[in-house]
């Protein structure tokens, strides 16, 4: 195999992180805040996934147009999941908020598998085998597409938590919640907004998924463990680190189905897990463990 | 010994003592009573009940939620039944070979975790990880023939045979209540003993646990391994039990989450929660299926939404389980702790 092969593989392993590393900073921006794990992600991307499926094949509406509706669809979802369900057991202990979160994933695919069946669905853009040149690197244009949008919605998401003062407010409740009880924040509020927040990120990540690869309801599990290992290893609570996981777990298994089965790409995306917590328990760049 | 069986029965009023024995009884004539159907679900439930009680020794008893527990049953399948049908050795020498294993996989995920303070949640995601990794190595590993599958030669055999684990569903079915009782006992005798006691506190305050002096990372590390040991044997069971083994089915993650489901239901850390939930869970999953079936809808997720289901409003409305609540109502309940 010649390096291009190899240039080729890390590109479009770049790429395709980028759209994970959106998946997992939803999962990031509502543990930070709301200290929920969330373990019903991976299902809520499938549920964006397969509105933008739905939409295609019934409506022939392109995802990368989909891609603000879905996910204000995926944002209400995540606001009313906070606001009544999740909000109520915010005091109860972890596991049992954990609990709760599974029972909902495990409804979640059941109910897409009993809607959908089982067969794998597609979304067939005109541009789907469309590709870019650049020197010997073959680029294909579906990834760069998701990627872009992927980094689009970071960026504004980034903004948001920087300059506005409803994301200011979100921080200041992440950082010290009796704090920001004190001075008159409506957490529970906020709390909702920013799991709304956290599923718009999924639901805009899933949406760009439909373009990379095929919908099936089995899919959502795998999809959290991997919220999870990118989050993990890009350290805990840290939006960087986020995106650089993303990167750094899409890379990993490219590399991995290249050089030894597409089937096996998962078990080296978990072996990196083992050697974070091994060597750097805090992620990338998290701060230390408590 | 008779240290063991005054821990064993202390505390213990005549009259739960009386309604054990009567389950037991009742329990141990079903072969007689029930159809081929219903013998298959008490298998199940059995099994579900036995898998619970193990879990529960980590979750229940240490505090440490393990969402992974399908990597030690699948341990324990694949390893007997790999030397059944390679070496012809039985599967009673094959339990004894996949309990360091199991102990040893269980050892490693504890080490990685309780050395740096990966807890609660985390520590959930990462037993998830482990069973994961064992479910796509299975999946590419060829001595145990891959994702095709490994079967084990189903023979007519006239009589039962308990040392080859051969036999018709009655054998099983004995076999597989005696494990139940075993782990019943074994739960209470953990739960009476110093490390039961140093388990309980770690699951209440582990930092208050480690400022009296408890070495709660050895204490977390032998909860793991036995948790994982106890469990290895449902692996053999389920291996012999249904004589085919799939790393998509026995390692996958609908395996551990039922595992869970039953002492959820019942009552996590109660000693009879996990099997008063997998009766609930079971009986009322089976009637659900049952009475889909009479009107003609076959639902491949319906069952699995059912459980979602219950789990919700278990967490939602019961967190204690239902086991506190109905021992209240037989006046069976154990003194507060």
């Amino acid at each position: 195999m010649g390096l291009d092969v190899y240039l080729n593989v890390v590109v479009a392993g770049v790429l395709t992180g980028l759209v994970y590393g959106l998946m997992a900073l939803g999962l990031s921006v509502i543990f930070g805040v709301v200290r929920v794990v969330n373990f019903a992600h991976g299902e809520m991307m499938s549920i964006a996934m397969y509105i933008a499926v739905v939409l295609f094949s019934s409506f022939h509406l392109d995802p990368l147009v989909m891609l603000v509706p879905i996910a204000a669809v995926m944002f209400v979802f995540g606001y009313a999941l906070q606001a009544g369900l999740i909000n109520p057991f915010i005091t109860r202990p972890e596991h049992s908020q954990f609990l709760l979160v599974v029972a909902l994933a495990i409804i979640i695919v059941n109910a897409l598998l009993i809607i959908f069946g089982p067969d794998a669905r597609t979304v067939q853009t005109s541009y789907a085998y469309d590709s870019f040149e650049i020197g010997p690197v073959i680029v294909d244009a579906s990834k760069t597409y998701a990627a872009a949008a992927a980094i689009v919605v970071t960026a504004a998401l980034f903004a948001f938590f920087r300059f506005t003062l409803l994301g200011k407010a979100i921080r200041a409740c992440a950082d010290n919640y009796t704090g920001a009880l004190v001075v008159g924040l409506n957490v529970n509020r906020l709390y909702a907004l920013t799991f709304g927040l956290g599923a718009a990120c999924v639901g805009a990540a899933g949406t760009m998924m439909t373009l990379i690869t095929d919908v099936t309801p089995a899919l959502g599990p795998g999809y959290t463990l991997l919220a999870f290992v990118i989050v993990i290893t890009g350290g805990l609570g840290s939006m960087p680190g986020a995106l650089i996981g993303g990167v750094l777990i899409g890379l990993t298994e490219a590399l991995a189905g290249l050089l030894f089965t597409p089937s096996a790409k998962s078990m080296f995306a978990f072996g990196i897990l083992v050697l974070v917590l091994l060597f750097r328990p805090q992620g990338i760049l998290g701060r230390r463990l408590a | 010994m008779d240290a063991m069986i005054a821990r064993l029965t202390d505390g213990l009023s005549p009259r739960a003592f009386g309604l054990l024995a009567a389950l037991l009884a009742v329990l141990l004539a079903a072969p007689w009573i029930a159809n081929d159907y219903l013998l298959t679900v008490l298998i199940v439930i059995l099994y579900l009940a036995y898998t619970g009680q193990a879990w529960n020794i980590m979750m229940g008893f240490a505090g440490q939620l393990s969402l992974g527990h399908a990597i030690y049953a699948g341990l324990g399948a694949y390893i007997p039944a790999v030397l059944f049908t390679r070496l012809g050795i039985g599967p009673w020498v094959g339990f004894l070979a996949a309990i360091p294993v199991a102990a040893a996989c269980g050892a490693i995920i504890g080490f990685l975790a309780f050395r740096f303070g990966v807890a609660g949640v985390y520590f959930a995601i990462l037993t998830i990880a482990f069973a994961e990794f064992a479910r796509i190595g299975f999946d590419h590993l060829t001595i145990v023939n891959a994702s095709a599958g490994l079967f084990l030669p189903v023979a007519q055999l006239a009589h039962n045979d308990l040392w080859r684990l051969r036999g018709s569903p009655t054998m099983f079915y004995y076999v597989i209540l005696a494990a139940t009782v075993f782990a019943l006992i074994l739960s209470r005798l953990l739960l009476r003993s110093r490390m039961g006691y140093f388990w309980l506190a770690i699951r209440e305050d582990e930092q208050a646990a480690r400022a009296a002096g408890i070495d709660t990372f050895r204490y977390k590390m032998y909860a793991v391994m036995i948790s994982a040991a106890v469990t290895s044997f449902a692996g053999v069971f389920y291996a012999f039990f249904y004589n085919n083994l799939f790393p998509e089915q026995v390692f996958n993650i609908s395996r551990s989450i039922e595992m869970i489901l039953g002492p959820i239901i019942g009552g996590v850390g109660t000693l009879f929660g996990p099997i008063l939930g997998a009766f609930v869970l079971t009986g009322l999953a089976e009637s659900v299926t049952s009475a889909l079936a009479a009107f003609g809808v076959d639902l491949p997720g319906a069952k699995q939404i059912f459980y979602g289901i219950c789990l919700l409003l278990v967490v939602v409305a019961l967190p204690g389980g239902i086991w506190p609540w109905l021992a209240r109502r037989l006046g069976v309940a154990e003194r507060e702790r």
